[in-house]
C-alpha cells in the first residue's frame, strides 16, 4: 500500500506507454530488442558487417593491388608504424615506418634485413596510390592507407617470397572467403528448406526416407570426401568456375544441419491453430507453407544460416590449404595460407600466417553472432 | 538389447550400399580411362596382353553398374581392392598400417577429448558466471574457431621457434621402417601427444558446452534441491544423479564428434606429416591413383560409421529408454 501511494502518476504513465510499446510491437521490433540485450552478439555483428565491408571495399582499403609484387622486397618482415619522431624540437606527430638494410650472411648467402631507423617512410590515410577499379565502375587511386608518398615500401605486415604485400593479399582474400560461406549457405538454404520442408510438411514415409539419407550424409567424414569431389574438378576449368563448383560441393553436405532445423520447425508449426483454421478455410498447401508457416519460422532459419557460414569458411579454407579447393591467381585465405605449408617456410615468414588470423576472428564473429540470435530467434519465449 | 543391435545392424547395410557407391562415383569423377594414365606413365612399353588383362580384370569396357560389382564383389568376397597405379602394389597392401593408426589417433582423441571436457564442462556449470566460467567460454569458443591445421602449424612453430625441435611424424626415424615391437609402441605414444592435442581441441570445445548445457538444465531440477534439502553434501549432489544423467546426451555426442575427427585428422595428418590415411589419400587424388583414393574414402567411411554404431548402441546401454524408440 505504501509503495503504491509513493508512486508518482508520471511513472504509472511510463510503464504503461512501455508495456504498449511491447504489445504493438512486432515480431521484428521484439527479436531486435532481444537481440540488442545480448553484448557480445551485438559486438560480434559489427565486426560480421565490418569484414564484409572490407570485402565490398578490398580495393580502397588495401594498400596494393593482390598481384603487386616487388623483387626487392621479398620475405620483409612486418613494419611498425610510429606515431611520433623525436626531433631537435621534441616529439612531433609524423606516423611513419623505419626502412630496412638487406645484410648478406657472407658464408650462406641468406640475405636478413635489419631495422633502419635512418630511414623513415612516411604513412598516412586516404593516401594517392596505385590505380584500380571500384566494381568495374570508377577508376580510383585513392588508398584508406598506405605510403604517403607513392612507391614507398611500407608492408604493415610484411611481404611473401614474391615480395607481395601480406596485408592487402588478406584483404583481398576477405572478398572471396566470406562469400563463398554466403553462396555455399544460399545453396544449402534452397536444398535445405526443400527437402526439410518436405520432410517435416508430409511426413511419413517420405519423411523416413529423407531422414535416412541425412543421417548417411551426416555419418561421412566429410574431409576426405570433399578432398576426393574436388580432385575431381578439371584443372582447366577457369577460376571463376572453380569456385562455383567448391561452393556447391561445400552445400552438398552442408545442407543437412538446415533440413533439420526446417523440418523440426515444420512438424512444431503443422499443429498450431493458425495453420489448421488455414487448411479448413481452404487455403492451397503452397500458400500454407509461403504465406503462413515460412514467415513465422524465418528467424530460426536466419540464426542457423548464420551458424552454418563459418563451417563453410573453415572448409573451403582448408581445401584452398591443401591445394586442391581455389587456386591462385584467385586469392582466398586458404590460398593464401597455402604459403605457410611447412614449418621451414613459417620459421622464416611467421607473419604468413596473418590469413589465419582472419579465418579465426571471422569463425569467432559469426558463431557469437548467430549464438545471439538463436537466442532472439524466439521472442515470445521468455 | 540384442534386437535392439540387430535393428541397428540392419540399418546398417544400406547406409554401407550407398557409401560404396559414393566411393566408386569418385572413382569414376576424374575425365579418362585410369589404364591409359598406367600407360603413360610406364617406363617401357606396355605388353598388350597385361593392359587386356587389367582391362577384362576390372571390366573397363563394360558398363558402369558391371564395373561396380565387380570391384564392390572382389572387395567383400576375396578381400581385394584392386591395385594402386602409383605404388604398383595391391591397395590393401598400402592401407592397413595406416588404417590402423588413424584409428590409433583417433581413439586417443577421444579418450582426451572425454577426459578434458567432462570435468571442465562440470566445473563450468557449477561455477556459473564465474570469472573461470568465462575464461573456459571464451577459450571454448576460440578453439572451436581456429582449424586444425592452423593450430598445428602454429605448435609447430612455437615447438621450431622456442624449443628448437622439428615435431611431426608418428616415430622417431629409427622406427618409421621398423617392424612392430614394445620400443616402436612406446616411441609412438611419445610422439602422440600432439596430434591428439591439436584434433583434440575443437571436440573438447563443443563438449564442453554440451556438458555444461546438460548439467545446467539438471541442477535447476527439483529433485536436486530435495536432496540439498537434506543435507546430502555438495560434492555427492552433483556426482550420484545430475553429472550421470548430463552424460547422456554426452555418448550421442560422439556419434558427430568421431566423423569429425576421422574428418580433421586428414588435412592434420598432411601438416604434420603422419602415417595415416590422409596423406595416402592426398596424394593418390593427386595422382589420380583412383582405385587407392575410392579405397580409402569407402574404408575411413566405413570406420566412422562403425564408430557411430558403437556410440549408439552404448547409449542405448546407458539410457535403455532409447531401445524403446
Amino acid at each position: 500500500m505504501n509503495s503504491a501511494t509513493t508512486r508518482r502518476p508520471a511513472d504509472d504513465h511510463a510503464e504503461a506507454a512501455a508495456e504498449t510499446r511491447i504489445v504493438v510491437a512486432n515480431q521484428w521490433q521484439l527479436i531486435w530488442w532481444k537481440f540488442r540485450k545480448h553484448r557480445l552478439a551485438m559486438f560480434a555483428g559489427l565486426v560480421t558487417l565490418l569484414l564484409y565491408a572490407v570485402a565490398l571495399f578490398a580495393e580502397f582499403i588495401a594498400p596494393y593491388a593482390a598481384g603487386t609484387y616487388s623483387a626487392t622486397h621479398t620475405f620483409l618482415p612486418p613494419q611498425n608504424i610510429q606515431l611520433f619522431q623525436q626531433t631537435d624540437a621534441g616529439w612531433r606527430f609524423y606516423p611513419h615506418v623505419y626502412g630496412h638494410k638487406v645484410q648478406v650472411d657472407p658464408e650462406s648467402f641468406k640475405r636478413t634485413y635489419v631495422v633502419d631507423e635512418e630511414i623513415t617512410y612516411p604513412v598516412g590515410l586516404f593516401v594517392r596510390g596505385e590505380e584500380y577499379e571500384l566494381w568495374g565502375l570508377f577508376t580510383l587511386d585513392l588508398h584508406l592507407i598506405g605510403a604517403a608518398q607513392y612507391g614507398d615500401p611500407v608492408h604493415l605486415i610484411g611481404t611473401d617470397r614474391l615480395g607481395r604485400d601480406v596485408l592487402s593479399r588478406a584483404i583481398y582474400g576477405t572478398r572471396v572467403s566470406m562469400s563463398v560461406g554466403l553462396v555455399g549457405v544460399g545453396l544449402s538454404l534452397v536444398l535445405g528448406i526443400i527437402l526439410g520442408g518436405i520432410s517435416g510438411y508430409y511426413g511419413g514415409l517420405i519423411d523416413n526416407l529423407i531422414q535416412r539419407v541425412i543421417e548417411i550424409l551426416r555419418s561421412l567424414p566429410t574431409i576426405p570426401l570433399w578432398m576426393g569431389l574436388s580432385a575431381a574438378i578439371p584443372l582447366t576449368w577457369p577460376p571463376v568456375r572453380v569456385y562455383f563448383a567448391i561452393t556447391v560441393l561445400l552445400s552438398l553436405i552442408g545442407w543437412t544441419a538446415l533440413a533439420r532445423e526446417v523440418r523440426g520447425r515444420f512438424l512444431s508449426l503443422k499443429t498450431e491453430d493458425f495453420v489448421i483454421a488455414a487448411r479448413l478455410d481452404g487455403v492451397r498447401e503452397l500458400q500454407i507453407i509461403l504465406r503462413h508457416m515460412v514467415p513465422s519460422m524465418t528467424s530460426h532459419i536466419i540464426a542457423s544460416v548464420t551458424l552454418a557460414i563459418p563451417g563453410m569458411i573453415l572448409a573451403e579454407t582448408a581445401l584452398s590449404f591443401l591445394g586442391i579447393g581455389l587456386r591462385p591467381p584467385v586469392v582466398s585465405w586458404g590460398v593464401l595460407l597455402q604459403e605457410a605449408q611447412n614449418v621451414r617456410s613459417i620459421a622464416t615468414a611467421p607473419w604468413l600466417l596473418f590469413p589465419g588470423l582472419a579465418v579465426v576472428v571471422s569463425v569467432l564473429a559469426m558463431n557469437f553472432l548467430g549464438d545471439g540470435l538463436r537466442d532472439a530467434a524466439d521472442p515470445y519465449q521468455t | 538389447m540384442i534386437w535392439y543391435i540387430a535393428r541397428r545392424i540392419i540399418y546398417l547395410i544400406p547406409t554401407l550400399l550407398i557409401i560404396s557407391v559414393i566411393a566408386f562415383a569418385v572413382i569414376q569423377l576424374p575425365p579418362g580411362d585410369f589404364l591409359a594414365s598406367l600407360i603413360s606413365k610406364a617406363e617401357e612399353t606396355v605388353d598388350q596382353a597385361q593392359v587386356d588383362a587389367l582391362r577384362e580384370r576390372y571390366g573397363l569396357d563394360e558398363p558402369i553398374y558391371v564395373q561396380y560389382w565387380k570391384w564392390i564383389s572382389g572387395i567383400i568376397t576375396r578381400g581385394d581392392f584392386g591395385d594402386s597405379f602409383e605404388w604398383n602394389r595391391p591397395v590393401s597392401d598400402l592401407i592397413w598400417e595406416r588404417l590402423g593408426l588413424t584409428m590409433v589417433i583417433s581413439l586417443f582423441t577421444l579418450a582426451f577429448v572425454w577426459i578434458v571436457a567432462i570435468p571442465i564442462g562440470i566445473y563450468s556449470a557449477v561455477k556459473k558466471y564465474t570469472i573461470g566460467d568465462y575464461l573456459v567460454t571464451i577459450i571454448g569458443f576460440i578453439g572451436l574457431a581456429i582449424p586444425n591445421f592452423l593450430l598445428a602449424l602454429v605448435l609447430m612453430y612455437i615447438a621450431f621457434r622456442y624449443f628448437g625441435q622439428s615435431v611431426g611424424g608418428l616415430f622417431s626415424p629409427e622406427y618409421i621402417e621398423a617392424d612392430w615391437s614394445l620400443e616402436r609402441a612406446l616411441d609412438l605414444l611419445s610422439h602422440l601427444w600432439l596430434p591428439v592435442i591439436i584434433l583434440g581441441t575443437a571436440g573438447t570445445a563443443a563438449l564442453i558446452r554440451v556438458m555444461r548445457a546438460n548439467l545446467l538444465d539438471e541442477l535447476s531440477k527439483l529433485y536436486v534441491d530435495a536432496a540439498r534439502a537434506r543435507g546430502l553434501s555438495e560434492l555427492k549432489l552433483l556426482f550420484k544423479y545430475p553429472v550421470r544423467v548430463a552424460l547422456n546426451p554426452l555418448v550421442s555426442a560422439m556419434a558427430w564428434v568421431f566423423p569429425a575427427l576421422v574428418s580433421g585428422s586428414a588435412i592434420t595428418s598432411i601438416v604434420l606429416n603422419l602415417q595415416t590415411t590422409g596423406p595416402l589419400l592426398y596424394r593418390s587424388l593427386q595422382a589420380q591413383d583412383m582405385y587407392l583414393a575410392g579405397s580409402l574414402i569407402l574404408l575411413v567411411s566405413v570406420l566412422t560409421i562403425i564408430g557411430t554404431l558403437i556410440s549408439d548402441i552404448l547409449l542405448a546401454w546407458i539410457d535403455p529408454r532409447i531401445q524403446l524408440q
